[in-house]
């Protein structure tokens, strides 16, 4: 009974990590789709989101308010960076774009030591944290909460890729550039959309994961690479396979860090991605002909 | 020459693009010190066949044999190892480097050097460096451009870039060079620099097969050539049995007015 | 023909280098402040890893985020090797490099293989690996708490304890580094990498193999970063896994835009850039901020990044070139004219 609670407890954290992981594994599985660019700056978009939330609760605004707020700052805050650094170079060549991501993500990470400083900040939980007694497993309500929305904000995203215009335009602009200029869609227009959702959803995990285990200037990198690798195992342009892959690391890393060393999850983790490089570069989930998006 | 052993032998080769069958079953054998070609009307599957022979796209079906070694899934660069090189249609020059280099890149597989011997500069190194070098510049005189060494091959103009294409396909002394279309966008004089380039070579020993649209060139050089359309072979054999293949003359030479309106538009 | 029509493509000439490092070995003379030495000397270390680096940015189009566990693996295969097992610091070297150069290609086979950008992936988590590793097996590296104690090196009898001869030391070896580098460069492997950028279809279909080649340039990066890693250790004589952290390995990448990827010289400039401007920021920075703690510094370094990608992506060095050459060409304008005029009108039948 013990070895199954235990379990059971490892199994709630790790969907609580892959739920995180997921949000900003699709935010950069659409930017990669829609741009070609590997964007090394979405995980500052989740510690941006988790500090701008932090910094508004402690200016008494109610929790969902902030949290609202932050999303809005840091999507305005990925459109200036699409703007201004995407969008200015954009006819370089991808290496050099993804070197820019590089730069804005270290210089996002400075801007918050200057701000915020080095310490860990705490941001409330969203409802009662009371825990949940599941078979002597303990269930915090945050961890719910964490899984609940980025389950949403997944359904809502597949929902507006494949059945709203502006979704659709955003594949058409993936699948075929030329003729969906054609259309009248404007592939630049759409690279700034994608920034910017990405951003947002990026800054919404952010604020999820906080209460859970605090805020740092330096939280980002860590999530940004876990999404890497969680899309990677997707094959990179699939996002429901980059959201599979996200849960399978949370849980990966949950039960290495319970059963092992925490130490050492990190290592785990990134033996997979190797790994997966080596065996199945194309994702686990791909199928015989990859379909990107 | 039927007593000649085939240096190229395509058989039953297949491309299949999602439904769409751009090659079907095509086979075909080029003999040594030949000038063999293939035509055919656009679309007809040409390039995709070209495409297929040095390894650039893998075939649905089928095989393709050089010297008796099946080339069949080897890569591009392995497939120049053996001893095939290529120009391109849309010209393919390495526009970063000046025409020499370029030519004494085309001479890679010949040499030696490795990163090692390369970093610590031995001697050897050196000596064929300059070996290559002579030789290259050989390789540019005898296509004429050899006075454009020292330029960037960015600056050169149209004609003369085919010119250096060339060079550089043969300087490795291959046994096969393929011609993507080699007279699409030169004048009448650039045209015949080039066939005289190109049966000079042929009386060295080198044997080309050849993909071309200008049907005046094709014929006056070509011993063998092979038409297709649609992606199906329809006939093969000298120019003069060509011309005299109802089927072929029905598909292909039926708009050849067309196709020379168009290569001049 | 002979090698002198070689020079016409290829600047062999020792000239330059030589008097580039007859002045850097000559400023003993002018100054003798450790403090001076000392960041010199970290210039030198970092010149060496990016000499290697910008190799594999500028000619094999790789990005790699893992240069800071190359260098880690020298610093601690240094470290350990001399300090705890006593082996000569040379050989300690040689095999931390062998370590590096096999680590180099088991990361490398499998990410060449793959088109785009899985190189940046992969060396970003195994870099993050290896400095987990230097963290938590604490029974050979001391974890989080560093290595202590790393002899220093000597040569014919003669001990390298100051930061002049540390300084000496590294930059004979950053002007061979070099030399090594150029030669390659100007050579068939050289015009191997170049063809690859030139033209991907056509380096292929002249025979080079396009992954072997990308694959050489990261072992030989690695191996440099390596060497570089093993130097400092014997110089610092103490180590810890935060000077191995993935920023590092960006930092790396920062100095080779900084002074132009694909240009060696520019390695020097960039690392020299980067140091001054490091010490700068955190000698003035606090001044004026004096609350502020941490890796502040990176702030400005992305800053400086994206805009130097943005406004000059070639680099320092390449546009400080662009500038010289402007002034040259006036004294020599006749000769180049007559000979582009001549090459001209003799090939442009069109």
């Amino acid at each position: 009974m013990e070895l199954l609670s235990q379990m059971l407890q490892l199994l709630f954290s790790g969907l609580t990590l892959g739920a995180i992981y997921a949000l900003i594994a699709v935010g950069f599985v659409v930017i990669y789709n829609v741009t070609g660019i590997l964007n090394f700056a979405q995980g500052e978009f989740a510690m941006l989101g988790a500090l701008i939330s932090i910094s508004f609760v402690n200016m008494n605004v109610p929790l969902w308010l902030a949290v609202i707020l932050s999303i809005i700052i840091v999507a305005a805050i990925g459109g200036i960076f699409e703007r201004t650094a995407i969008h200015t170079a954009r006819k370089s060549s991808v290496t050099t774009l993804i070197i820019i991501t590089i730069g804005v993500s270290i210089a996002l990470r400075g801007l918050a030591i200057l701000i915020w400083g080095t310490q860990v900040q705490t941001l409330p939980s969203f409802t009662d944290n009371t825990p949940i007694n599941i078979l002597d497993a303990v269930l915090l309500p945050q961890n719910i909460w964490a899984v609940g929305i980025s389950i949403v904000i997944l359904i809502i995203m597949m929902y507006f890729f494949n059945f709203t215009f502006v979704g659709k335009s955003l594949t058409a602009c993936v699948v075929n550039p030329f003729a969906a200029r054609l259309m009248g869609i404007n592939p630049e227009k759409m690279s700034l959309l994608a920034v910017i959702v990405s951003a947002g959803i990026g800054a919404l995990a952010g604020s999820v994961i906080a209460p859970i285990s605090g805020a740092t200037y330096d939280m980002g990198m860590m999530l940004g690479i876990k999404a890497f690798v969680a899309a990677v195992i997707g094959g990179l342009t699939n996002a429901p396979a980059a959201i599979a892959g996200a849960f399978l690391i949370g849980i990966i890393e949950a039960f290495t860090e319970g059963l092992w060393s925490s130490g050492l999850k990190d290592v785990v983790t990134f033996s997979m991605l190797l790994l997966i490089l080596f065996i199945k570069p194309e994702g686990l989930f791909a199928k015989a002909s990859g379909k990107r998006v | 020459m039927n007593d000649k052993r085939p240096i190229l032998s395509v058989e039953n080769l297949t491309k299949v693009f999602g439904g769409v069958v751009a090659v079907d079953n095509v086979s075909f054998a080029v003999d040594e010190g030949e000038i063999f070609a293939v035509i055919g009307p656009n679309g007809a599957g040409k390039s995709t066949l070209f495409n297929m022979i040095t390894g650039v796209l893998p075939s649905s079906s089928g095989n393709v044999y050089f010297q008796e070694k099946r080339l069949t899934r080897k890569k591009p660069y392995q497939i120049a190892q053996l001893g095939i090189t290529r120009t391109f249609q849309n010209l393919e020059v390495f526009d970063n480097m000046t025409v020499i280099e370029n030519v004494m890149t085309g001479a890679h597989i010949t040499m030696k050097t490795n990163i090692l011997t390369a970093g610590l500069r031995l001697p050897n190194v050196k000596k064929e460096e300059i070996r290559i070098m002579e030789r290259s510049m050989e390789a540019l005189e005898a296509v004429g451009i050899s006075h454009l060494a020292y330029e960037l091959a960015d600056r050169l103009p149209y004609g003369s870039q085919r010119l250096l294409e060339i060079a550089r396909a043969a300087i490795s002394n291959p046994k096969l060079i393929l011609l993507d279309e080699p007279m699409a966008g030169l004048n009448s004089e650039e045209s015949r620099q080039l066939v005289e380039v190109i049966l000079k070579m042929r009386e060295q020993g080198m044997t080309f097969l050849f993909v071309e649209h200008d049907m005046e060139t094709v014929m006056s050089i070509s011993d063998r050539i092979v038409v297709i359309d649609n992606g199906v072979k329809i006939g093969e054999g000298t120019p003069e049995e060509i011309y005299q293949n109802p089927q072929v003359v029905a598909a292909y030479l039926g708009d050849e007015e067309e196709e020379g309106v168009e290569a001049y538009a | 023909m002979n090698s002198k029509s070689l020079n016409k493509i290829y600047n062999n000439s020792l000239l330059g280098p030589m008097i580039f490092f007859a002045v850097l070995l000559c400023i003993p003379l002018v100054t003798s402040s450790n403090y001076v030495f000392s960041i010199l000397t970290m210039v030198g270390f970092y010149a060496l890893v990016c000499i290697g680096l910008t190799t594999l940015t500028g000619y094999a189009g790789q990005i790699s985020l893992g240069h800071a566990a190359f260098y880690g693996i020298g610093a601690y295969s240094s470290a350990v090797l001399t300090g705890t097992y006593g082996l000569n610091p040379w050989l300690a070297i040689i095999i931390g490099a062998v370590i590096s150069a096999i680590v180099a290609l088991i990361v490398g086979i499998p990410t060449f293989k793959l088109k785009g950008y899985y190189l940046a992936l992969a060396t970003l988590g195994f870099g993050i690996i290896v400095f987990t590793l230097f963290k938590e097996l604490s029974s050979i590296t001391g974890g989080s708490n560093g290595f202590f104690g790393i002899p220093s090196i000597s040569l014919f009898g003669f001990e390298f304890i100051t930061d002049i001869s540390y300084f000496y030391l590294i930059w004979i070896v950053v002007f061979l580094a070099i030399l090594f580098m150029r030669n390659i460069i100007h050579s068939r492997i050289g015009r191997g990498l170049r063809s690859i950028e030139g033209s991907e279809i056509a380096a292929d279909a002249v025979g080079v193999n396009l992954m072997s080649y990308k694959l050489q340039m990261f072992v030989l990066s690695a191996i440099f970063a390596s060497v570089a890693g093993s130097f400092l250790a014997h110089y610092v004589s103490f180590i810890n896994p935060d000077l191995f952290v993935a920023n590092t390995s960006i930092f790396f990448l920062i100095m080779v835009i900084i002074g132009g990827k694909g240009n060696i010289w520019g390695s020097i400039v960039g690392a020299a850039i980067y140091v001054l401007l490091d010490e700068l920021l955190k000698h003035y920075v606090p001044l004026l901020l004096p609350n502020v703690g941490g890796e502040f510094e990176i702030v400005f370094f992305g800053i400086l990044l994206v805009l130097m990608l943005i406004y000059m992506p070639n680099g320092l060095v390449p546009q400080f070139e662009k500038i010289v050459s402007k002034f040259k060409r006036k004294p020599s304008a006749n000769s180049t004219l007559q000979s582009i005029s001549a090459n001209a009108t003799g090939g442009d039948n069109k």
